[in-house]
Order: structure tokens, then C-alpha cells, then sequence
């Protein structure tokens, strides 16, 4: 029994080993994403984009000969402790640039790696700023939570004509907090009234802080957590009949989060990257290809309704291949010197690089589920 | 006194409707652990396999087959699990065994994280409990009201299944004497198979009503309402039917009341549920309907 | 005793062994991290061997806990949590303050201690001497809480104890993640840009793989000597038999708080570790799972043995974050060829994962060392033993 598990270790090892092997001609597209654990359901969204971007061009030229680009992805898990190890497989696979990480906290954990091994990574969907602050390697192509919270404060005082807005986000998880952080001072400075509270992780009984809501007056209920607390909040607020409009961040551009607005047809908005339309022949082609393919259907979450974060995958691939072209090699330290000035004109807009090796963003849109058609639809688009 | 009782009714109706599925789950825990001292690490991934499992089945088959089928699956998962990951350790240390329960509750977790790929499943709406209901200024569904009642008659059935049966007095028998009662000629293994059957049986029925008011299961849904849940089981006094269901009533009310208070409360709305828990410990270590315990050296 | 090691040759070559060893394996890491070329090897050898040093410190505390005295505690994963965060918050350079707690106006702590001693000693001795410092006030104010919590949970038995610990480890975390102590935690946001392994250096040469080795094999040592001593025996005479250990006159909760404060400072000397391994760190991710994770490293490497611990730990992972892998891609790649093999999908390597543990739970319910210790002597006997036997050819040796 003992020599069979050597054994049985031996060959694993081996296996191991043999992996990275590869042909000359290859340039390695590394993906950082969280495919399992709480913000599995994005970062595989978020993938599938990239994916699909690779399969509608699957080559890049640098310098007249035609490599063939391979996306490697490592599943950091959702979680800080395990990403280091995601971050430094993607280092050993000789990947040249970088793509993600859905959610901010395993970006920030997993950037010092990157950095050490030299290797530009492009943020995807990750809007805190301390991704980018500090980290000369760190790029992004969405905007940021100061914008997005603003955002939020002022379509709930302007467009919803709220006075009352209650704050509820995810103990402990700093996408949400950081969110609230700039939503309550915006919200301080157009004189509205906020009430904030936490809930710790894992909770699913909601009752008791929508009845804070109700009883606070709250005519908006602001939410900035992951998809699966989102379709729990949205369920029992319908099921407790608050009369109220709820609010969500960019994670909440989702068929799983419309699934629920459909079952109740309660009133809910969200940020989001990209309008519906922005970009039909990209939509038209990902649908079919959603379609062809059953593992990817599965992973969109069993429809082929676009996420913004996939249009986001998308668009972070062409920048990618942007600046190999820029750099003229595959050498990542050129990609990362070409970076800063690549410019690219995406489904999702345009995308330049600006201060900390943000974005340069001039549209970000708030969208509107539509519970009878089961459509989102797009309201304001303007970056506040 | 009117706006009072408007502004906290739902917190009230939630406390007890949560209060009622913990303690289904609770009961499982205090009667496997009256009979074989083990803290079943993994009834709370048994509930939630329960509640996927619901899931998929109505995709295949209407409501009234998958409900059965639900029941059916928890019961003989329950039983399987204390056939393989328990009964060849019952002479090994009470550590090992809490060990390899740990290990079953890390196995289903990864079975199911596998089988769903991490994305959250949406619950099926049973028909009838899952429609609202308003009385007086709050608004509910119809499971928060009918939970409580369905507990009642569960537990009241189930403690006249303990005192009146045979297989239930020999159960009553093991968990005062384990050695004893096997020397009595009481076929050990068939009553701690019927603890495991009984306690799943119910915590499938709680998986019904549970998800059905918090419809999205994922591989973790099970960890929190199980912990609290044996929590009940303790505050009641571990062993005691009576007092496993009247301790997770009362976490249910106090969790919700707390969440009630303020935000500088909800915050410790999980913890406060541990520090309940110590000071039961502390200050009476056998619950409020525990029995004196003999200390077995 | 030291007569008898002096007559014992076994004794004599198994420490000799001992020491080349550990030069021989300080020499590879600190090649590894200077001269070694980077490839796909190395580079994931490097975390793997960091975090399985880590582990190992970690797994002995629990160890000594669980396995020596006998006290069935789940709270290690709140001790490390404590550990982590007493480390980041006073690493974190003061210039970095404002942008770490960026809701907090910057904090409540104004100084850092590896910067303060960087000013004095230099920036390599300084970031050296402050990580440290900051790694054993970690495992002091880890001690401290363990102490406050021993207090009231350790008169309670087994498994009453186990959820007890399991209890306060969920509070502590929900204290550390409350906005009302922010400005020191940071709340819910993550602490960062504090004293990681990659500045501890001599000179132009890196100790940063060599470094946790350093810190966990001391600790270790520390630990083996106190099991060795006679506060080690009172622990194992607890273990095995409350009543008689009383009876000959060791205070029951004297020992038992001592195992516990003495474990919980090593835990938090682990969580610092893990700090800066990690480079960032946050409340969340300490949760009952990481102690399940750890409890079962403990269970795998053999309650009750030290090296065994050790052991499970670097296999573990090794096994999580390297070798099993590819069961999460797809596919192998086998003989350059790439197979795909349909139910290798995300998720599924934790499937087969959890299914090793419950084999080795049921199966080999001692672990891979039982409670045995690996010794080199013990190896130096036994292979004179074979010689001596294949000597005396035809004797009546066993």
C-alpha cells in the first residue's frame, strides 16, 4: 500500500514537471481569476470573454512572425491566503502579461508577486484603488470605487429622489466597505440621509436588516455585496413587500441577480461597464459562441445573456495583445514599458491609461432590470 | 404600543420562523450526540446537500415526486455516512471521530462546490409555502408562519416515537448506558443507524423551509445554520429533544432582535450567538433541560 | 543523559547527520533564491517550501495542543489571526499609513518598527531585527489573548472545549473586522505594504525562502525541547489520564493553560509568518476552515509526532497548491501530448483532496508517522543492526 502511494506520487510529480512544455512560437496570456469560492460566478464570466476573444484571435504578430497566444488561467479561489501560490503558478508558466482578478481583494493580495517577478498585469473588473496605488505593474481598465460610489449617491438623490438610503455590505469584505466608505461621503455632501449597517459572511436570513430598512424610511436600499447576498436581499425584500428601489454595484450586472428580479419585480438597478447594444456584432458573435459550447454556457450561468464583465474580459484580451504589438516582444518587462501608452477602442469604449495606471474612463452606466421583459436596460451615462 | 408592535413584528416572525428550521437541524445534533458523544461536524452539509439536491430534482420531475425523493435522498445519505465514517472508528478515540466527521463535512462541501461549480443555485418555489402572506403591518411568506406548527408536530410525534416504541426506549437506553445496553442484548448499531435516519429525516424537512424563505444554495449554506443550530442543541441542553427545540427558538428571536438594534450591533449578530453559547457553558454546562451528567472516566 | 550520549554512537552520528543536513538544506534555500535559475521548477518551489515551513510551525503548535496534552481546542485559526494582524499593524512603514487606512484618516498607530530601527541600524539589519521583533510581539499578543480565553474555556472538557475555542475564534474575527477598533485593524480592508520576506537580505544576498526556515526551526526546536522536559511529560501524563496526573500531583489547569498559552504564542508566530508570506492579509480569510485545514495536516502527519507535523505539512502543500493542480485544468499534459479528461474541472481537485482525507482518517487513522518521531540515531541504529546481523551470518539473530 505505502510503495503504491510513492508510486502514485512519483508519477504525479512527473506529471508536474512535465507540464510546462510548450512550442517555440507561444506567447502566454496568464489569467488570475477566482473561478471557485464566493466570486467564482464572476471571475468565471470574466473569463469566458477572454476566452472567446482567444478563439476570435487566437494569434499575434510581433515583429513579422505569428505567435500563437495561450491563455493560462490559475483559480486564486476568492481567496487572499491561496494567492500567492495562483499568482506565482502563472510566474512559472512564463506568462508575459497578466489578465484580472475579478474582485479587488485577490488582485491587492496577489499583485507584490507580479511585481517582484516583473510581470504587467492588466485589471480587469477590479475597482479599488489600492490595486493600482503603489503598484508600477498594475494597470486597469475599468474605473474605480471613489467614482462608482459617487455614482450611486447621485442617482439615488437625483434621479430616484430619495432623502433616505440604507447601506448594507459584507463584514469584512472590502469591495463593499471601500464602496460605502465613498457612497456615504458623497451622500454627506448631497445632504442625504444614510444608514448603514454590516452583515457577517455566510448570512442568508436578511428579515431582520430590511426591517431596519423599512422602519429607517429608506426609500433606496444601496447593496454593494457579491451575487449570491444580492439574490438573497432582493428575494426577501419582495417577500417582506418593502416598497423600496435597490441598488447594487458593478457585480450585480448579472443573469443570476435578473433571475431574481424577474421571480419578484421589485425595482432594482446597478453600475455597470457596459451598455446593452454598445457593441451588437461582439454580442452577436459571444451569444452564438455561448451556445456552441456547453461548458461555457454553464459557466454564463445557464443563458447566454451577456455579462458586462465578460465584454470586459474581452476588451482587457485586445488590450493585451495591443501592448505585445507595442512592445515588439514577449519579453514583459516591454509590455509593461508599452503599456502606459496603449490605447485601444474596445466594445466597452475608449480605453487609455491614465494616473496610477487607471483607466481614463468617460462612460460608466446605470442600468435598469427590467423584471417583465427580463432585459437590463440603460439609464444615465455619464461619469459623475 | 401599536407602532411598537409594527415596527418589530417581522423581526419577531423571522426570529421564530428561523428559530423553527434551526431546530430541525438541532434535533439531529443532540441525538446523535446523546447516543454517541460525537458533535456530527457534518449534519449541517447534510442540510445543505438536502437543499441541492431539491434543486436538481425539479429539473427532472415535478414537485410532488421531488419532495419524496428529497427525503429519501437525505435519509440514506445520513445513514451511508455513519455506516462509512463512523461505525469502524466506534472503539477508536472520541477525537478520531469527530476528526473523520470534520473530514465528511470537508467531503461534501467539495462534492457539492464541484457539482455546481460555485455558482449559487436558485431554490425552487414550492407552490403554496412560498406564496406572501400579510397580517397586520408585516408581510411574509406563507413557510415563516407554517414552520412553527410543523416543528410542534414533528417534535411532539417524535418524543412519543421515543417514549412509547420499542426502538425508542432502547435508544433512550443507549444514550444513558452505551456498554450497558449492549450487554442488554440492544442491537447498538440499528438504534444509531435510526438516530442518524430520524435526525436527517428533519433536517431535510428544515432544508424545505429554510430554502424556500432563503432560496440560494451554495456549498457553505449548511456551515452557519448547523453551527447555530448545535449551538441550540447545547443552550438546551444536549441530549434533550425538548430543549434543542426551545434553545434554537430562542437563538432564532435573540439573533434577529440583536440584528434589530442598531448597526453597531449587527455586526456581532454571529458572535453574540457564541458568546450565548460559552456563557451556557460556563454557568450551567449540561442546559437549561440538560441532566445532571455522569462523568465517565 | 549525556553520559549515555556520549556512549551511544548512534546518538552522536544521527545529530552529525542532523546538522549537515540543515547547513546542506539552508545552502540549497539560499542558492534557491540568489543563484538558482528561475524556471517553472523553482518557482513554484519557492511558496510551496515558504508556506509548507509556515505550515509546519503552525501544525506543531496545534500539535502540541492536540496531540501532547490531550486538549481538543479549534481555535488556532483566531490565534493566527491575532498573530497576522499584531505583526502588519506595527510593520507597516509610517509613510504608508495614509494609503493602507485610507477610511480611517490614517490610523491610530503612528510608527513602524522595523522603519524606527532601519533609521538607527540600517535598512537590511532594521527590516531583519523589527521583522523579528514584530514576529515575537505577534506570538506575545496572541498569548496574552490566549490566556484571557483559557481562563473561563479550559475548565470545560472535549468537545465542549473544541466548540468553545471554535466559538471565540469566530469573535475574534468579528471584533477585528468592527469599524469601531478601525483605526488600528482597518475594519473589514486589508492591512499591507509591511515588512514581507523579500526584504530580509545580507548584503546584496536574499534570505527570503531562507528566512521563514529559520524562524519555524527555531520555534520548532523550542517546542521539542519543551516536550522533552519535564513540563512536557505533565502534559502527556494530562493527556493520557486526567485523574491519575492529578493524583500525582500536577495541577490540572496550570498545565493546561501553560500548553495553551504556549501554543497560541507559536500560532501567532505562525500567523506572522503567514503575514508575510502573504504580503497582504484580512480577517476574512481566518476562518473555522483554515483550523479544519490545519487539524487535518496534524491528523494526516500522526497526532503526537512532531516530525510527522512536519512532514504533512510540506506534502499537504505541496500536494494543494502545486502537484494536484492540473486536476482543476482540464486535462494532462502526459509525454507532451495534452488529454482531456472529461470530469477534470474546477472544484475537482479538493474532491480528490477531501477523499485522501477521509482514506487516511478511516484507514490510517495514525497519520504517516503515528506518534513516532523521524530520528536520525534511531536510522543509524537500525542500519547497524542489518550490518551486524548480515555480520554474524548464521547466528541466531532475529
Amino acid at each position: 500500500m505505502k510503495k503504491l502511494f510513492a508510486l502514485v506520487l512519483a508519477v504525479v510529480m512527473v506529471l508536474a514537471l512535465a507540464a510546462p512544455a510548450f512550442a517555440a512560437d507561444t506567447i502566454t496570456i496568464g489569467v488570475y481569476e477566482p473561478l471557485t469560492g464566493d466570486n467564482g460566478p464572476g471571475g468565471k464570466q470574466e473569463y469566458l470573454g477572454m476566452q472567446y476573444a482567444n478563439l476570435e484571435t487566437p494569434t499575434v504578430e510581433i515583429d513579422g512572425t505569428t505567435y500563437d497566444v495561450e491563455l493560462v488561467v490559475a483559480d486564486n479561489e476568492s481567496s487572499t491566503d491561496k494567492a500567492v501560490s495562483a499568482a506565482t503558478q502563472l510566474v512559472a508558466e512564463n506568462a508575459s502579461v497578466v489578465l484580472g482578478s475579478y474582485g479587488s481583494s485577490v488582485a491587492i493580495a496577489g499583485s507584490d508577486t507580479f511585481g517582484e517577478a516583473g510581470i504587467p498585469v492588466i485589471g480587469v473588473t477590479c475597482t479599488n484603488p489600492q490595486v493600482t496605488i503603489g503598484n508600477d505593474h498594475y494597470f486597469r481598465i475599468c474605473f474605480t470605487d471613489p467614482g462608482q460610489g459617487a455614482i450611486h449617491a447621485q442617482f439615488a438623490k437625483n434621479s430616484l429622489g430619495a432623502s433616505k438610503v440604507y447601506c448594507l455590505g459584507e463584514l469584512g469584505n472590502d469591495y463593499d466597505q471601500g464602496l460605502l466608505n465613498y457612497f456615504q461621503d458623497t451622500a454627506a455632501e448631497l445632504g442625504l440621509e444614510v444608514q448603514k449597517e454590516d452583515f457577517p459572511n455566510g448570512t442568508s436570513d436578511f428579515t431582520a436588516y430590511l426591517t431596519n430598512a423599512k422602519n429607517f424610511g429608506a426609500e433606496v436600499i444601496f447593496a454593494p455585496c457579491s451575487i449570491p447576498y444580492g439574490q438573497l436581499i432582493i428575494q426577501q425584500a419582495a417577500s417582506q413587500g418593502l416598497d423600496v428601489v435597490i441598488t447594487g454595484p458593478d457585480t450585480w450586472d448579472s443573469n443570476m441577480i435578473m433571475d431574481s428580479v424577474v421571480a419578484t419585480g421589485l425595482d432594482v438597478y446597478c453600475t455597470t461597464f457596459y451598455g446593452e447594444g454598445g457593441a451588437p456584432e461582439f454580442e452577436e458573435g459571444f451569444k452564438e459562441y455561448l451556445n456552441s459550447d456547453d461548458t461555457a454556457l454553464t459557466n454564463n450561468g445557464g443563458n447566454d445573456m451577456i455579462a458586462a464583465v465578460s465584454v470586459m474580459g474581452y476588451d482587457a484580451y485586445y488590450v493585451a495583445l495591443e501592448a505585445i504589438k507595442a512592445a515588439g516582444s514577449t519579453d514583459p518587462a516591454d509590455i509593461m514599458a508599452a503599456l502606459p501608452d496603449v490605447t485601444y477602442e474596445g466594445a466597452t469604449g475608449a480605453i487609455a491609461f491614465g494616473e496610477n495606471g487607471d483607466a481614463v474612463r468617460s462612460t460608466a452606466f446605470i442600468k435598469h432590470a427590467n423584471a417583465e421583459t427580463g432585459e437590463w436596460e440603460a439609464e444615465l451615462t455619464e461619469l459623475g | 404600543m401599536s407602532a411598537f408592535f409594527q415596527a418589530n413584528l417581522p423581526y419577531l416572525l423571522s426570529g421564530i420562523s428561523v428559530g423553527g428550521q434551526y431546530a430541525l437541524i438541532a434535533i439531529g445534533y443532540t441525538m446523535v450526540y446523546g447516543i454517541l458523544r460525537l458533535i456530527n461536524f457534518a449534519h449541517g452539509d447534510v442540510f445543505m446537500v438536502a437543499g441541492l439536491v431539491m434543486v436538481y430534482a425539479t429539473t427532472a420531475m415535478p414537485m410532488y415526486l421531488s419532495i419524496p425523493l428529497v427525503l429519501i435522498v437525505t435519509v440514506v445519505l445520513g445513514f451511508t455516512i455513519e455506516r462509512v465514517a463512523y461505525k469502524p472508528l466506534r472503539s477508536a478515540p472520541r477525537m478520531s471521530v469527530m476528526i473523520s466527521a470534520i473530514g465528511v463535512s470537508y467531503l461534501l462541501q467539495n462534492c457539492a462546490l464541484y457539482f455546481t461549480g460555485g455558482l449559487p443555485q436558485m431554490y425552487p418555489t414550492i407552490p403554496w409555502l412560498s406564496d406572501s402572506v400579510t397580517i397586520g403591518p408585516a408581510t411574509t411568506k406563507v413557510v415563516t408562519l407554517v414552520t412553527p406548527f410543523l416543528v410542534l408536530v414533528l417534535v411532539i410525534a417524535l418524543v412519543r416515537f421515543i417514549q412509547k416504541t420499542k426502538i425508542g426506549m432502547a435508544m433512550r437506553a443507549v444514550s444513558r448506558d452505551f456498554e450497558t445496553s449492549q450487554l442488554m442484548g440492544i442491537k447498538i448499531n440499528s438504534v444509531i443507524s435510526m438516530t442518524f435516519v430520524i435526525g436527517c429525516f428533519l433536517a431535510a424537512v428544515g432544508s424545505l423551509l429554510y430554502f424556500t424563505n432563503y432560496p440560494s444554495v451554495v456549498p457553505t449554506s449548511g456551515a452557519m445554520p448547523g453551527l447555530k443550530a448545535f449551538v441550540a442543541a447545547v443552550f438546551g441542553g444536549i441530549g434533550s429533544i425538548p430543549g434543542a427545540v426551545i434553545g434554537a427558538f430562542l437563538i432564532g428571536i435573540c439573533e434577529n432582535i440583536i440584528k434589530g438594534l442598531g448597526s453597531n450591533w449587527t455586526v456581532f449578530s454571529d458572535a453574540f450567538t457564541f458568546v450565548l453559547l460559552i456563557i451556557v457553558l460556563l454557568v450551567k454546562p449540561t442546559g437549561i433541560f440538560g441532566e445532571k451528567a455522569t462523568d465517565k472516566v | 543523559m549525556d553520559k549515555t550520549l556520549q556512549k551511544d554512537p548512534a546518538k552522536k552520528i544521527g545529530a552529525a547527520i542532523a546538522v549537515c543536513l540543515i547547513a546542506a538544506l539552508y545552502i540549497f534555500l539560499i542558492l534557491l533564491d540568489n543563484v538558482l535559475p528561475a524556471n517553472g521548477f523553482t518557482l513554484m518551489l519557492i511558496p510551496v517550501l515558504k508556506k509548507g515551513a509556515i505550515y509546519s510551525l503552525i501544525c506543531v503548535s496545534m500539535n502540541l495542543l492536540n496531540g501532547f496534552t490531550g486538549l481538543f481546542s479549534l481555535g488556532q485559526a483566531g490565534f493566527l489571526l491575532v498573530g497576522a494582524y499584531a505583526y502588519a499593524i506595527f510593520a507597516i512603514p509610517s509613510d504608508q499609513h495614509a494609503a493602507v487606512y485610507q477610511y480611517f484618516d490614517g490610523g491610530a498607530i503612528g510608527f513602524s518598527i522595523p522603519e524606527a530601527l532601519a533609521k538607527v541600524l540600517g535598512e537590511n539589519a532594521g527590516a531583519f531585527l523589527g521583522a523579528v521583533i514584530c514576529i515575537i510581539l505577534a506570538g506575545l499578543v496572541a498569548a496574552v489573548f490566549a490566556a484571557l480565553i483559557g481562563i473561563p474555556v479550559l475548565r470545560l472538557k472535549s468537545d465542549y472545549l473544541a466548540i468553545a475555542t471554535l466559538g471565540f475564534a469566530e469573535i475574534i474575527r468579528a471584533i477585528f473586522q468592527w469599524n469601531g477598533v478601525g483605526p488600528v485593524t482597518n475594519g473589514s480592508n486589508m492591512l499591507r505594504k509591511y515588512t514581507s520576506f523579500s526584504a530580509i537580505k545580507i548584503g546584496e544576498i536574499k534570505l527570503a525562502t531562507a528566512f521563514p526556515f529559520f524562524i519555524a526551526m527555531i520555534c520548532i526546536g523550542l517546542i521539542v525541547l519543551l516536550i522533552n522536559s519535564s513540563y512536557g511529560r505533565a502534559f502527556k501524563a494530562v493527556r493520557d489520564d486526567e485523574v491519575a496526573a492529578e493524583a500525582m500531583g500536577i495541577s490540572l489547569f496550570k498545565h493546561k493553560m501553560l500548553s495553551f498559552v504556549i501554543s497560541s504564542f507559536f500560532a501567532g508566530v505562525g500567523g506572522a509568518l503567514l503575514a508575510m508570506y502573504q504580503t497582504t492579509i484580512q480577517a476574512n480569510a481566518f476562518k473555522s476552515a483554515m483550523t479544519y485545514e490545519i487539524l487535518l495536516i496534524v491528523v494526516i502527519g500522526g497526532i503526537g509526532s512532531v516530525s510527522g507535523s512536519c512532514i504533512a505539512s510540506f506534502l499537504y502543500i505541496a500536494c494543494n497548491e502545486w502537484w494536484l493542480r492540473f486536476l482543476d485544468s482540464g486535462g494532462v499534459t502526459l509525454f507532451g501530448k495534452e488529454i482531456t479528461v472529461p470530469f477534470f474541472r474546477d472544484g475537482f481537485r479538493k474532491v480528490v483532496f477531501s477523499v485522501i482525507i477521509m482514506v487516511i482518517v478511516l484507514f490510517f487513522s495514525r497519520g504517516i508517522m503515528g506518534d513516532k518521531e523521524l530520528s536520525f540515531a534511531g536510522l543509524v541504529r537500525k542500519l547497524r543492526k542489518k550490518k551486524t546481523a548480515e555480520a554474524a551470518e548464521g547466528g541466531a539473530g532475529k
